[in-house]
């Protein structure tokens, strides 16, 4: 007789085959068990042709994807000469191999290191010390940029040390107090017993350029331009990274480091040293963010305390968890999309452009080709029309203001939005509010009213981004940030490509 | 006599002012199966947990093979020969079946992070004899952890896999002594008649030595060499089955003053 | 990090008729005007300190954006001030100015918290520890920046010095030499007469003790009927509340600016961890530790390494006496 208790997790009861097994070791009914025990998966996949996409995305093996990517890292050169975007390259390179290091603690190991960035910049320090006149030391890079990594194994194994003790929350306060200390150290190491280690807020200067078997690799070209041999070597080093970390997953440690993270007793009581196991990912994760700082720090030829502030950490935490902690494809993609991002948010007129793509793309996405998507774009081009030339007509200089930036969109977006010459102080604020306000109680309505509230919601955006957000693009990104790293924890924690978990019930 | 595998002297074991466990002297020997029970509260799972070193006794020693392992860490009693379940599942759930039970072997292999890195012919002989030991401990129990199992999530399992999987992680670190606490839990008369066997086999084919804590007297009266009862942390009898169930403290601590006898 | 402000201090002169001419006299002045500086500075970190213990009491979560709530509430209390007519000229008497700045900073900030738990952090409760963790940053980010963008990153502060012609000042009454200014007397007792409040509204009412009743097993309390949900709400309204009086207190003396939430939070955390996190009367208590603390290292050290000081507080506790000084060793059943 079938038992109830013993119901794999379908949709559907199980099959007499499955009864038939009950009884004892027999071969199994050939193929129909397999069938209905895997009819979980089939309902998990989509349906359609982004079903199929989805099938055979995931069908391609990791070290496709790899070179891919390297790949087009460095065809980039080939496709753009401008000195400006191979630097842009090579930020996200840089970017790509930090969230790669963070996965490491954070996916792997789900620990939240928030004195991250300090690794960075002590492998930074660590090259700007032996690689410059601050002590008269010039390793070459061969030698330099391993003994650098092997310091900053050292250092997270080190601040790694009180997460035997410790819990999450109480990890975090830890690992910021080391980046508290970092800071301070470099801040104020002008003057340690009359020696000057770090030259404080002066920082390091002449740092050499990267060394190759007795040749040095200039940071610029002839023309003063970014020299692309960095982009190559940045690219050759993440390439390096990526295998190294990815098989060391796929083994038993990783294996390990999985398991911790599911549950770290169990793992521990099936012979796992839990905290040693804890240390090594905390020092994996300091040597490749040390080996980072390395490169940032020969590059731009000198180091500085603000280069390691606290902003550049929720970048990365942003990149990792839109990317998907744990997923190392995941977190590069997500280190892509934040760079890209970022470096889009600089200019007013292109940030413009994006808000609007974004916007589009966004409705596009959520209404598809549908009738409900025109009610909402048509309701919300026809109320931006309308509210304008009510402005106007009350008051001139409330649509005479120039929009900041230039770009194609600017005088597209003076006819629609409300731009006035000056914004009365008390205005940003209370729009800013007001949208935010807008968006929150957008996502507790459902039905036709969300769809009424979207239209006022989506001009009102369109007026913050424009007046308040473009006029200063530096808070701008970090707000935008914080916004994704909610906005993600909350809807989508396992990010873009990281696997969707069961959590222990 | 030989000297007995598992050894608990005097432990005590206390929270704050509660005493889980008073000054329990217990004793298993090789080979033999020795089932723990008592009402809930009893100390039963607490005295898992000291053995394994989850908790440090207060007072006391325990021994195993010999040696003392009061106050070593859970995963160094592990790598000893003691290996567990839980009272409540505790599997790896979005790990594969087959990732579970490899996992466990992690004790007794030794391919560090670099020799890991670099694929080196060690490291790739000894994942495939961790796969392999895998697959093996899994064929344990038949067709139903078999095939195109090892590769599912362990969240797909039904309950009662679960509980064999959890199981099969356990014999994966090559232990001496198994502690399998409450191994029946939820399980349908069927279901607990092959737990009944399994146990068995499990020493006859695995040669391990088997501490159960269990509530099913079905199961109780059909695996032990040996019964024990606690009671609020203290032993209250010890024998045969028949000598224990009928043993009227027993009885008392079951059921009250006043009640009758279980059968 | 931005730069932070250098404390401005304003060293009250000793009129001179009351100075004694001994060194010990003028030692014991010092002694007294720190003592002084660290009630001031403690009532005002024991506000932030309740509001991160009320919080982890029930949701075992550290609330990292309780420091930008501080901060948000005392730039509400600028814009309050600023609809006032500003401190020189306001159009209301100065006593009534101050608590119209403070309540309205409290109730912005009660419904900043409740947006906070309702948006960021209900949708992960039952998620593992570090989810709501990362959102709390996203979060304290968030605001810090949002701050940034709507009003510059300068430093401001009330000007308290210029309401009613420095009357906040030049009131007051005299310990030996040393000159206690209305203005202090304002912000120790306003922080007390709020901490009052909290206490009775924690140990006498029934939410209160739904409230202590959820922290100690959540779904016990909720299978006895109590509503979780509205609990945290309170808890997250009371704290909140508290954090932006502390912003409007704090900043009638000191600037402050939009990335201030993060050295402010930290020091109110650190008061909670010393008082044992969890327990109200023990984040009173470590707040005004802290706040003594800190003074006599800015006066007896030197004000570069007071933070560090704070930090340095902060994980000793944490490494050798989590509990606090008032709080229970965590015992977890495995």
């Amino acid at each position: 007789m079938p038992s109830n208790y013993d119901e794999d997790l379908t949709r559907r009861p199980e099959g007499a085959a499955e009864a038939s097994t009950a009884q004892g070791p027999t071969s199994p009914a050939v193929g129909r068990d397999e069938w209905v025990a895997r009819h979980g998966e089939r309902v998990a996949r989509r349906s359609g042709w982004l079903g199929t996409l989805e099938t055979r995305l995931h069908a391609v093996p990791w070290w496709a994807w790899l070179t891919l990517l390297v790949a087009t890292a460095c065809l980039i050169p080939v496709f753009s000469d401008s000195g400006y975007v191979r630097r842009v390259a090579f930020d996200t390179v840089v970017f790509m191999l930090l969230a790669l290091g963070l996965n490491i603690v954070v996916g792997w190991g789900g620990l939240l290191d928030l004195g991250f960035v300090a690794f960075f910049g002590i492998g930074a320090y660590a090259y700007a010390m032996l690689a410059s006149d601050q002590f008269g030391i010039h390793l070459p890079s061969l030698v330099a940029i391993p003994l650098v990594a092997l310091i900053g194994f050292v250092a997270g194994w080190l601040v790694g040390l009180p997460s035997r003790r410790l819990t999450g929350d109480y990890l975090a306060i830890v690992t910021l107090f080391f980046f508290q200390l970092f800071l301070t150290f470099t801040n104020n190491g002008d003057d340690v017993f009359g020696h000057s280690f770090t030259n404080g807020p002066n920082g390091i200067l002449n740092v050499d350029e990267l060394s190759f078997f007795g040749r040095s690799l200039s940071t610029t070209t002839s023309q003063g331009q970014f020299a692309i041999s960095y982009l190559y070597a940045a690219v050759v080093l993440f390439g390096l990274v990526y295998v190294a970390l990815h098989l060391l997953n796929e083994s038993r440690t990783g294996r390990a480091w999985r398991s911790l993270r599911e549950d770290s007793l169990a793992a521990e009581l099936m012979g796992m040293p839990v905290n040693w196991l804890k240390l090594l990912a905390f020092a994996f994760g300091a040597s490749v963010a040390a080996l980072t700082g390395t490169l940032s720090a020969a590059l731009n030829g000198s180091v500085f305390p603000q280069d390691f502030a606290f902003p550049l950490l929720i970048t990365i935490y942003t990149m990792v968890i839109l990317g998907g902690a744990g997923s190392q494809l995941g977190v590069v993609l997500g280190a892509i999309l934040i760079s890209v991002l970022l470096e889009v948010l600089r200019d007013p007129g292109d940030a413009r452009s994006l808000f609007y793509v974004l916007v589009l793309l966004g409705l596009v996405g959520v209404f598809r080709l549908s009738r409900r998507l025109a009610v909402v774009l048509g309701g919300t081009i026809v109320l931006g029309f309308v509210a304008r030339s009510v402005a106007g007509s009350i008051d001139d200089r409330w649509t005479a203001g120039v929009p900041n930036g230039g770009g194609r969109l600017a005088s597209w977006a003076a006819d629609w939005v409300i731009v006035p010459t000056q914004l009365a102080g008390w205005i940003a604020p209370a729009t800013y509010i007001g949208l935010i306000g807008l968006v929150l109680a957008l996502t507790l309505l459902h039905g036709w009213l969300r769809i009424a509230l979207l239209v006022p919601t989506l001009y009102l955006a369109a007026f913050v981004w424009e007046n308040v957000m473009l006029a200063k693009p530096e808070p701008t990104r970090y707000v935008v940030l914080g916004a994704i790293l909610v906005a993600v924890m909350v809807v989508r924690p396992n990010g873009l490509l990281g696997e969707k978990r069961v959590e222990i019930i | 006599m030989a000297e007995p595998l598992l050894e608990l002297k005097g432990v005590s074991m206390s929270f704050g002012g509660l005493a889980c466990v008073s000054k329990l002297d217990l004793f298993v020997g090789e080979g033999e199966i020795v089932s723990v029970i008592g009402p809930n509260g009893a100390g039963k799972t607490t005295l898992f947990n000291l053995v394994t070193g989850v908790y440090e006794p207060t007072e006391g020693d325990i021994r195993f093979a010999g040696e003392s392992i009061t106050g070593l860490e859970p995963h160094a009693i592990t790598r000893k020969g003691i290996a567990r379940t839980f009272q409540t599942l505790r599997l790896f759930l979005n790990m594969t079946v087959r990732e579970n039970v490899m996992a466990a072997a992690y004790g007794h292999t030794h391919a560090g992070p670099l020799r890991s890195m670099l694929r080196t012919p060690g490291q790739r002989r000894e994942e495939r004899e961790i796969r392999a030991l895998a697959e093996k401990r899994l064929a344990f129990f038949g067709e139903r952890l078999m095939g195109y199992r090892w590769d599912q999530p362990a969240y797909s399992l039904s309950y009662a896999n679960r509980r064999r999987l959890e199981i099969a992680r356990a014999t994966a670190t090559n232990p001496r002594l198994l502690l399998l606490d409450e191994p029946a839990a939820g399980m349908n008369p069927r279901e607990t008649q092959e737990i009944t066997e399994l146990i068995g086999q499990l020493r006859k084919e695995g040669g391990y030595t088997i501490l159960v804590i269990e509530h099913d007297m079905h199961v109780v009266e059909g695996i032990s060499d040996r019964v024990v009862a606690l009671d609020h942390g203290v032993k209250i009898a010890e024998g045969s089955f028949g000598k224990v169930a009928t043993d009227p403290r027993v009885v008392e601590a079951y059921l009250g003053t006043g009640g009758m006898a279980r059968k | 990090m931005a730069a932070r402000p250098k404390r401005v201090e304003p060293p009250p002169d000793p009129p001179p008729a009351l100075r004694l001419s001994t060194r010990l006299a003028a030692r014991l002045d010092t002694f007294i005007q720190l003592t002084l500086n660290g009630l001031t500075l403690g009532s005002v970190y024991a506000l932030i300190a309740l509001g991160y213990s009320l919080v982890y009491g029930i949701l075992k979560l550290l609330n990292f954006a309780h420091g930008d709530v501080v901060t948000v509430g005392a730039f509400i209390g600028f814009g309050m001030l600023q609809l006032l007519g500003g401190s020189t000229d306001p159009a209301v008497p100065v006593w009534l100015l101050l608590v119209l700045i403070t309540a309205t900073a409290m109730a912005g900030c009660a419904a900043l918290g409740v947006a906070i738990e309702r948006f960021a952090y209900r949708p992960l409760r039952d998620a593992p520890r570090i989810a709501p963790l990362i959102s709390a940053l996203g979060v304290s980010f968030f605001l810090a920046y949002s701050l940034q963008l709507l009003f510059g990153s300068e430093q401001r502060d009330y000007d308290a010095f210029s309401m009613d012609n420095g009357a906040l000042f030049f009131n007051g009454f005299s310990i030996g030499a040393v000159h206690v200014p209305l203005l202090r007397i304002v912000i120790i007792c306003a922080a007390f007469a709020l901490m009052v409040v909290l206490w009775f509204l924690v140990n006498k009412t029934r939410t209160g003790k739904a409230m202590k009743a959820t922290s100690f097993d959540r779904e016990a309390a909720a299978m006895m009927g109590i509503d979780v949900d509205r609990v945290i709400v309170f808890a997250f309204v009371l704290g909140s509340a508290l954090a932006g009086a502390a912003g409007v207190l704090s900043a009638l003396r000191v600037p402050t600016y939009p990335s201030a939430g993060f050295i402010t939070g930290l020091k109110g955390f650190t008061a909670a961890v010393i008082g044992g996190i969890g327990s109200v009367p023990g984040a009173m208590a470590g707040g005004l530790i802290l706040g003594l603390a800190e003074a006599y290292t800015q006066g007896y050290v030197s004000t570069k390494w007071s933070d560090l000081a704070v930090f340095v507080i902060l994980i000793l506790f944490m490494l050798f006496r989590p509990q606090g000084l008032f709080g229970r060793p965590d015992i977890t059943k495995v």
